[in-house]
């Protein structure tokens, strides 16, 4: 299948995009060059980051974003927690994507007594409340980084798995697929050569999209105690740990609020594009 | 249709059968044991064995899943470990808030959503629907914790009109159920939007222009009364979404619901509560998913054959 490019919404037409590509770009830059962009390492509790009566001190011109309750400077730790929540991001969409292409794929493909197991544990996954199950695995699994992500992937496939098998369910019909099939083609080779290049589209637009939620839970988890452990900075975190004091520090929630914000908002912008860029049916409507 | 009906019916209660089989394998494949945090680390093995007994936890793993089916089939979700107290009772007490809470997230989320959906899809293509469009994206994208407590700090601190948490009044519950609303009103207001814009491009809303009916009573009245099964579908499938928020809002908000008393029970390891909860919210999430389906069919008689 080929898909014109310059069907693409061009960037400088779309200020949205332009917002999302940029504010992404500059996510990737910050948790790459961390250790460049700070002045202080993010554990690191200041002598000065604290004021007399050992309060933590609001946006000055020393700590441009103020510092937490243990003196630690909060824009060390808001750039560090990108790449938690960038790493999380990534790899638990990524196995959430590829597991439930795959399980997706085979359901359709193979149909009956496969398509029976697979599908049914869909519905009983959808009925799962999601975040009591990633909560309870998370408690009881005591959280790593990859703990994490394969909590949130374990939630997540299932709706990956569901469009896939809906698309392949009528691929499988066309006439292209039946005339592979006529030339001796091995089922393998028809899933993996001749369907799963229809599905691409799919796994991008669920690749991106994917990421906003992966993100939104892996700060929910953290929010809630479970996610990565401290001292690991994760934008969770931050607020997880000043909670019980943020009436009196209100920037130790409103910036790495704003940056989860932000950073699924991104995704979510470019998701959306990149599907109606795919689905032209869907243009415009959403 | 009633056909359909039945089948949906007993179709939901096997998924709810499953639920309870899956929650209970769950939580005995956990490396943790309940029974080493009940006794206390200076237990004798004796004294752990005794517990275990008295627990039933040293018969086969499938006899407890039948006894427990049993005992569910009557209502009797066990006892809590820590407190003691029937899981059901527990539940029953906190169900109302949470259910209170479920009834205010829903006003708020239909209030936001549909205003901005409606508004958006009649304006469609000005710079109005470009900023309600992107106030519905941020709604998506805004974790639950985070608009809780900013809302916290303005509402209920900085301008002081609201209170700070905990239960009881009108007031308490206006601040955790618009949190829900701020944050899922986005997929309503997305959600009419595009379901508002198929419905006005139809040949009877073109009618009812050329028979000279004003605006509104377009949008409202014949517009928005076929787009509106969508929307019920969506507060259908909306549940599972609220019983996940809802541990998050509660804990935010101190509200005392099923919620918090999960996450507590969480933390302490109190399985029967975990696997009550579990059960009970999977409960309301598949008659979630049934109205949403009856919804989709009343609307489209082409899916009641499938």
């Amino acid at each position: 299948m080929k898909y014109d490019l310059s069907k693409l919404p061009s960037i400088k037409s779309n200020k949205l995009n332009l917002f999302a590509i940029i504010f992404i770009i500059l996510v990737i830059f910050i948790s790459i060059f961390s250790g460049f962009v700070v002045q202080y390492p993010p554990d690191e509790q200041l002598f000065e980051g604290l004021t007399m009566q050992g309060a933590p001190l609001a946006p000055n011109k020393d700590f441009i974003l103020g510092t937490d309750l243990l003196g630690r400077d909060l824009f060390s730790r808001i750039v560090y927690g990108s790449r938690t929540s960038l790493l999380i991001g990534l790899i638990a969409n990524s196995i959430s994507v590829i597991f439930g292409t795959i399980l997706g794929l085979l359901a359709a493909y193979f149909g009956r007594i496969t398509e029976t197991i697979i599908m049914r544990f869909t519905d009983l996954m959808m009925a799962f409340p999601a975040l009591l199950l990633a909560i309870a695995l998370a408690a009881i699994l005591k959280p790593s980084l990859w703990i994490v992500a394969l909590v949130i992937a374990l939630v997540n496939w299932v709706q990956v798995c569901r469009v896939v098998y809906t698309q392949t369910k009528s691929l499988k019909e066309r006439e292209f697929i039946t005339a592979v099939k006529g030339y001796g083609a091995g089922n393998l080779r028809i899933i993996f050569i001749h369907i799963l290049p229809h599905i691409y589209p799919t796994m991008i637009v669920w690749g991106t999209l994917g990421i906003s939620t992966t993100v939104l839970l892996e700060a929910t988890l953290s929010f809630l105690g479970i996610g990565v452990q401290p001292p690991t900075p994760s934008w969770g975190g931050i607020i997880f740990e000043s909670q019980s004091y943020f009436l009196d520090a209100p920037w130790l929630v409103f910036f790495p609020g704003i940056m989860i914000i932000l950073l699924a908002l991104s995704f979510n912008i470019l998701g959306d594009t990149l599907r109606d860029y795919f689905d032209p049916t869907q243009r415009g409507r959403s | 249709m009633i056909n359909f009906l039945l089948k949906r019916v007993a179709y939901a209660f096997l998924i709810l059968i499953g639920i309870t089989f899956i929650t209970f394998i769950l939580t005995y494949i956990i490396p943790a044991d309940p029974v080493r945090m009940l006794a206390g680390r200076s237990a004798t093995p004796e004294t752990v064995e005794s517990i275990r007994q008295q627990l039933g936890l040293d018969r086969p793993l499938i006899i407890q899943y039948l006894n427990y089916l049993y005992n569910l089939l009557q209502g009797d979700l066990g006892r809590s470990y820590v407190q003691k107290t029937q899981v059901t009772e527990l539940i029953m007490s906190r169900l109302p808030a949470t259910l209170l809470l479920m009834v205010g997230a829903i006003f708020f989320e239909l209030l936001i959503g549909l205003t901005v959906g409606i508004i958006a899809s009649v304006k469609r293509g000005t710079n109005l629907d470009k900023i309600l469009t992107t106030i519905s994206f941020v709604g998506i994208s805004a974790p639950q914790f985070v608009v809780g407590l900013i809302l916290l700090y303005l509402f209920a601190y900085k301008l002081d009109f609201l209170p700070l948490g905990g239960y009881g009044t009108i007031s308490h519950l206006i601040l955790p159920a618009l949190t829900l609303g701020i944050t899922g009103g986005g997929w309503y207001g997305r959600m009419t939007r595009s379901s508002m814009i198929d419905v006005l491009r139809q040949d009877y809303i073109r009618t009812a222009k050329a028979k000279g009916a004003s605006n509104s009573r377009i949008v409202l009245i014949h517009a928005l009364r076929n787009a509106i099964l969508p929307i019920i579908a969506m507060i259908g499938l909306d549940i599972g979404i609220f019983m996940s928020g809802a541990v998050v809002v509660e804990s935010v908000f101190g509200w005392p619901g099923i919620g918090q008393l999960a996450w507590q029970a969480i933390q302490r390891l109190d399985i029967p509560i975990i696997v009550g909860v579990t059960i009970v919210a999977a409960t309301f999430i598949i008659l979630g998913n049934l109205i949403a389906d009856i919804a989709s069919a009343i609307s489209d008689p082409k899916i009641r054959i499938h």
